[in-house]
């Protein structure tokens, strides 16, 4: 299938030190990868990078075949390249109907209209009812956010960014900070992702990489060492000397 | 049944919403009323009120709604009064309604101009900028005299009767109803909007703005848009002050007034409708009644009214009664 989205000889340099170093990846509609990598490798630069907050030294991002690189942030989400956020970043006094509410409205062009409650719009209700049941908040649809738990608020950003219709979604440490119990209903969230949707996971969680990953990409110290399938990433001597080490020894030993 | 119930809180919410316009409509009508019979020989100060309520929630759109910090939003009230004045006394464009357009109109193209400047940096700079724009403002119209008539004000504003049938008498009533029915009209509008989805990106952006961002919205068109709207509202404000008082003087361009909207705002309540609202009320009614009782010592009291509020009701009057009103609902739930 060809590529949706690409990365080509990314480069950016911080004061002659090299964050990212020539990272290169291809994906197609439905691919599961995971970015993983130590800290300081450049994850954080890269996903700068590829959703335009930052601007390359050299290199070229394409999304859907067309050329993204001079395109800002929000021309980006535009074309379908989606993120979601390490630490959640929700409207504290906003319902989790008025999130889903907005970014459908958002996407569709409608978010300036002046007048019309979305509450009255059935179209966009039925949508909002059905995201939330989805990812099991339908029960919280009318609470603010500021009352609902963690583990809630990270499936919201999930529905936020589902709501946005992404080409290319980029999940940015999806389960981080969520108590082990409710980790499980992110991972099922995760599983239910639409199958035509190129999903890039940034994660430190070995484990839900390794359930979740067709595809694992490592980086270590700007540069792509790593690209192929999870089992053959914990074989691999420059990963597991880079990043895998303790974990791939535990798992040997287990 | 998770259907009929989501349907039906979405409806609730919605009636909700509805009946709180209207009982906002008619808490205006009420005390407009009540107003008018209890002081008959103080119309002019009422329909000032009037104005000077269109001014705080034009201020209250971009502040309270979109977390814009503004010391300078008399700018907009004032080209709205100077548009109308200057419609009238320059062109002999003297139907009141009219007057109302052009003050809109001269309001929303302040409020663009102001948007472009003020919407460029955030927090303190910010601030400094609107401080910068309304002396800039001051000073443009003190120097254009020949169309402001400077330090000596614009006068010779004589409008016609309104619709045809009613003159702007020497008691100020016609200006007064007016006043009432163009802050109702305002009001029931401006609660749409900030409802609407429009309004609803609006608060998004003011809590988060790379959030908007990642959703694929641009913060600044919005907060721009939202300034012209703004603009659009304190522009009838000023056209309503040029119509009711027949002269555009400079202070309507003032810091002082800008200053002094910040103040009502935040003593009724930022973010809401009817905070700006009653700020307004309470803020002129005591600043007339202690200037009157006491011309000396007045600013003082005015001073210590707005310590104790911001002490002890840091919400503002209204925000801090509607927090402990929903708190009792929510115990009661």
């Amino acid at each position: 299938m060809s590529a949706i989205f690409e990365v080509r000889n990314l480069k950016r340099s911080f004061g002659g030190l090299a964050v990212t170093n020539d990272v290169s990846l291809s994906m197609a509609p439905g691919d599961r990868v995971a970015l993983i990598g130590p800290n300081g490798a450049g994850k954080t630069t890269f996903v700068n990078l590829v959703t335009g907050n930052l601007k390359p030294d050299a290199g070229e991002v394409r999304i859907g075949g067309e050329t993204v690189t001079n395109v800002d942030a929000i021309g980006r989400v535009r074309r379908g390249l989606v993120r979601s956020f390490q630490v959640t970043r929700l409207f504290q006094d906003m319902t989790p109907a008025e999130h889903v509410a907005l970014a459908i409205l958002q996407r569709d062009g409608r978010a300036g209209r002046l007048f019309g409650n979305f509450l009255a719009m059935s179209g966009v209700m039925a949508e909002v009812g059905s995201l939330l049941g989805k990812l099991g908040l339908r029960d919280l649809a009318h609470r603010p956010v500021r009352e609902i738990a963690y583990g809630q608020q990270r499936l919201l950003e999930i529905a936020v960014a589902l709501a946005l219709k992404p080409r290319v979604l980029l999940l940015d440490e999806p389960a981080a900070g969520v108590p082990q119990s409710d980790t499980g209903r992110i991972e099922q969230a995760l599983a239910d992702l639409p199958d035509d949707l190129a999903v890039l996971m940034i994660e430190h969680d070995m484990d839900l990489v390794f359930r979740f990953a067709k595809r694992v990409i490592v980086l270590a110290a700007g540069t792509v060492i790593f690209d192929g399938s999870p089992a053959d990433a914990t074989k691999d001597p420059r990963v597991r000397e880079a990043y895998l080490g303790s974990y791939a020894d535990a798992g040997s030993a287990a | 049944m998770a259907t009929m119930n989501e349907a039906a809180t979405a409806l609730a919410a919605g009636r909700r919403g509805l009946g709180r316009d209207l009982a906002g409509l008619a808490v205006i009508l009420v005390l407009a009323a009540i107003g008018y019979l209890l002081f008959p020989n103080n119309l002019a100060l009422l329909t000032r009120i009037t104005a000077i309520a269109l001014l705080v929630l034009s201020l209250d759109l971009v502040t309270g709604y979109c977390g814009v910090a503004t010391l300078g939003h008399a700018a907009l009230f004032g080209s709205g009064a100077y548009a109308a004045g200057i419609a009238a006394v320059h062109f002999g464009i003297t139907d009141p309604l009219l007057m109302v357009a052009a003050g809109i109109l001269g309001g929303a193209l302040a409020g663009l101009a102001c948007g472009i400047v003020i919407l460029r940096a955030h927090g303190l700079p910010q601030l400094v900028l609107s401080i910068a724009l309304i002396h800039l403002f001051h000073e443009f119209a003190n120097k254009a005299s020949s169309w402001t008539g400077g330090s000596d004000g614009l006068a010779g504003i004589a409008p016609d009767p309104l619709i045809g049938l009613f003159a702007f008498d020497l008691w100020g009533r016609t200006a007064y109803v007016f006043g009432v029915v163009l802050l109702a009209i305002v009001f029931v509008l401006l609660r749409l909007v900030v409802r609407s989805p429009f309004g609803m990106l609006c608060r998004g952006i003011k809590e988060d703005p790379i959030r908007i961002r990642a959703m694929g919205a641009s913060p600044t068109i919005a907060l721009l848009k939202m300034y012209v709207i703004s603009g659009a509202v304190a522009g009838a404000g000023g056209a309503l002050n040029a119509v009711s008082t027949q002269v555009v003087a400079l202070d309507s361009l003032s810091f002082t007034l800008s200053a002094e909207s910040l103040v009502m705002l935040v003593l009724g309540g930022t973010g809401s409708l009817f905070g700006a609202l009653t700020g307004t009320i309470v803020f002129m009614f005591f600043e007339d009644l202690v200037s009157a009782a006491n011309p000396f010592h007045w600013l003082t009291m005015v001073g210590a009214l707005l310590i104790a509020v911001v002490l002890f009701t840091p919400k503002g009057l209204y925000g801090t009664v509607a927090a402990i009103l929903a708190r009792r609902r929510g115990a009661g739930r």
